[in-house]
């Protein structure tokens, strides 16, 4: 019952990019109103508000142009999460603004992203802001990537034009880690290559969008092979029943976790056994990410938030010298010897900022080593000093132990996304 | 989930179910007082089995939150107190009649009790010194709830400002506050109605019988069927008529509406939903009704 009840179905999580008027939200809404995710009564919404504002047609950007300030202007501010399902997937897309406070919106939708949809208008070829969307989802390491070359139907269908966007592509991906791309002639306002192969395009013989969509392979993305498990709360029921029951709650980050296993729990080095693994009330065989669970050891070691558990011979770097990427998101520079709240899987400390190597231009990827600083929305290398060691990996090898956040201590405020290239 | 996964995949229900679990632990771990906030609703009682997961074997570390508007579902409060007495948690009630009694809050005479929810819910986070307060709201429901994060950022007034919210990165939730703010918590943000009627399902969780299929007295209001009920005194033209109905959301008994359904079994209503041409909230709130924009100002006031 629970098979077919479930569907099976597996999710995929993709981010949205694109400038202003490439039509980004035209194919977001088709692809809503055609996996029937929308409903009458928004559709009816929006397209009252689209006849009493005297346009032409239905914006269907009304659909997704939640709040009230975005709608008087008619831009997207923020970020924002659509859902959509088709037999076999879920889709989360993180809608991410092609406007001004662009990098840290799509730094944020892309760091869960398993996949990054760049648009590009057929009429403009690639911009800098394509240039920009596929070095950020590169850097954050968004294993798929497809660029859809939308309005096809304003350069009468053409092979041509379609054939040299795609080069001048791959030749830039080149500098780039992209591991998949995959490229769509497609125009989101007449539906074609979208949901349903195009007749206007019969030299494309790749997949349409959906169907690239549906089948993108994304399992195989997350490391299986480095066991991390930060402990993110202690279990301790104290009632008679469970009165010695000591377990340790977490999500695991990487790798597959057994019974019997041996372990090692970080930083404090101390050696024991996994004696059993619990999903609720239930004993299971092996954990596995994303899985949240309740690990249980032989030994009565001590273990608190914050540490990790790992296998013995396998085990994340533990360091207070921070190498890494950093996207700076306040307008109040990012400058050396600042001092900030890091937040590392379930442990926080905090950081000194040591030095700033390099502002890197996401348009031409020079690296900047003169300005020593990194304002709004601008990415570079920093190096970091932690308060307390902190279990990394990098991340390039995992998104979870290899990531972290930055919060102004005085604000309360998340200023910074950065990604470990090492510790030392 | 005890057989051997030759692949590695979790199902996307298994996914959602374990990022929430993450969530509520988070929460439970670095917050100095959490509180579930509590309907009775689909939404909160799949927010409670989750919880009761998270923690398990040992019990729900903080207690529940309802709001009493002295106008709820009486089977709702009867699936409430059956979850409570089951799960041994401390349950409080914040209840609109008390504030008005204590004056709190101004007469409800001129101001719907929906509204009155606002003041009700703020006043017993603040007495209570609530730091973080999980509700069960998910971002398919409607479009500013789209744009909100999973941590959603109150401050000391409750008022949440959608241009200032924190960037959420990965599933590292920052969950800083200065004196006298709290957080909302949102744990189930990317479920859609249809996962929560699939989780329903699947854990065989009891919820209010009036999300089954029943008969019931019922006259059309705006376009929606109201329950009778002396609560909500039927207006000149309306007719009283029983039909078979079920509910799509449960709120305030005079602002709720239901739907012509026979949908009387979990796989029913799976199947209902799967086909619905209107969302649960466009069918069924009329407190949505006010304007585009009633969800999000209600939300910048201190909503959930």
């Amino acid at each position: 019952m629970s098979e077919t009840q479930d569907r099976q179905m597996d999710l995929l999580r993709f981010a949205t990019a694109g400038s202003v008027d490439d039509g980004k939200s035209t194919l977001i809404g088709r692809l809503l109103l055609d996996s029937k995710a929308i409903f009458e009564d928004q559709l009816e919404a929006v397209e009252a508000t689209s006849a009493n504002r005297g346009y032409d047609y239905t914006d269907l950007a009304l659909l997704t142009d939640g709040l009230r300030s975005e709608r008087e202007q008619g831009i997207t501010i923020d970020v924002a999460y659509r859902y959509f399902a088709t037999p076999n997937r879920k889709f989360i897309i993180a809608d991410t603004p092609g406007h001004v406070q662009y990098t840290r919106n799509m730094v944020t939708g892309a760091s869960t992203a398993d996949l990054g949809l760049v648009l590009v208008d057929a009429r403009q070829g690639l911009t800098e802001q394509s240039h920009r969307h596929a070095v950020i989802l590169s850097l954050l390491r968004v294993p798929h990537l497809v660029l859809a070359v939308n309005k096809m139907d304003l350069v009468d269908f053409s092979e041509e034009v379609f054939e040299k966007i795609h080069a001048e592509f791959v030749q830039f991906a080149t500098k780039l880690n992209i591991p998949d791309l995959t490229v769509i002639p497609i125009s989101a306002l007449q539906g074609d290559n979208v949901v349903t192969r195009s007749e206007n395009m019969p030299w494309y013989s790749g997949p349409t969008l959906m169907h690239h969509l549906e089948h993108v392979h994304v399992a195989s993305d997350r490391d299986l092979i480095d066991a991390r498990f930060p402990v993110q709360y202690v279990v301790r029921p104290k009632s008679d029943e469970f009165h010695d029951y000591r377990g340790y709650a977490g999500q695991v980050a990487g790798g597959v976790l057994k019974p019997g296993d041996e372990v090692v729990v970080l930083p404090s080095g101390m050696t024991s056994k996994i004696s059993k693994i619990d999903l609720f009330d239930k004993e299971i065989d092996e954990a596995f990410p994303p899985m949240s669970v309740t690990v249980s050891l032989e030994d009565d070691v001590d273990v608190s938030r914050g540490d990790m558990i790992a296998r013995v011979k396998n085990a994340p770097q533990p360091s207070q010298d921070i190498d890494a990427m950093v996207c700076w998101m306040t307008t109040t520079p990012l400058k050396p010897r600042q001092k900030l709240a890091i937040k590392h899987t379930t442990r926080t400390a905090r950081a000194l900022v040591k030095d700033i190597q390099y502002r890197l231009d996401v348009n031409t990827l020079h690296r900047d080593q003169e300005t020593k600083e990194l304002g709004v929305n601008e990415i570079g290398r920093v190096q970091l000093r932690t308060t307390v060691p902190l279990l990394c990996d990098p991340y390039s090898k995992n998104r979870t132990t290899g990531s972290f956040i930055l919060i102004d201590e005085s604000t309360g405020i998340t200023v910074g996304a950065g990604m470990i290239n090492s510790g030392s | 989930m005890t057989q051997t996964h030759s692949d590695y995949r979790l199902s996307q229900l298994d996914q959602l179910e374990a990022e929430s679990i993450h969530i509520f632990r988070e929460v439970a771990a670095e917050f100095e007082k959490p509180v579930l906030m509590f309907s009775g609703g689909k939404d909160s009682i799949v927010m409670l089995r989750l919880a009761e997961k998270a923690f398990y074997p040992a019990k729900i570390p903080f207690p529940i939150l309802q709001v009493d508007t002295g106008l709820d579902f009486p089977e709702v409060m009867e699936t409430r107190d059956n979850w409570v007495n089951r799960l041994g948690v401390n349950l409080v009630v914040a209840s609109i009649d008390d504030a008005i009694a204590n004056g709190i809050i101004p007469d409800a005479a001129k101001v719907s009790r929906n509204r009155l929810q606002i003041p009700t819910l703020l006043n017993a986070i603040e007495e209570n010194g609530f730091t973080a307060a999980f509700g069960g709201g998910r971002r398919d429901e409607e479009k500013a709830r789209a744009k909100e994060r999973v941590y959603s950022h109150r401050d000391e007034f409750g008022q949440w400002d959608p241009k200032n919210q924190r960037p959420e990165l990965w599933s590292l939730y920052n969950g800083r506050l200065h004196e006298g703010e709290h957080m909302r918590i949102f744990p189930i943000s990317n479920w859609t109605e249809l996962d929560v009627w699939d989780y329903i399902g699947r854990e065989g969780i009891e919820i209010p019988s009036i999300y089954f299929a029943h008969q019931r007295r019922v006259f059309e209001r705006d376009g929606m069927l109201m329950s009778e009920t002396p609560l909500n005194p039927t207006r000149e033209g309306e007719v009283v008529e029983e039909r078979t109905v079920r509910f799509r959301t449960c709120g305030d008994i005079t602002l709720t509406g239901c739907v012509e359904s026979t949908a009387a079994t979990i796989e029913e209503i799976i199947e209902e939903v799967a086909i619905a041409k209107k969302t649960e909230r466009g069918a069924t709130r009329g407190d949505d009704r006010f304007s585009e924009a009633a969800m999000e100002d209600r939300k910048k006031e201190g909503y959930f």
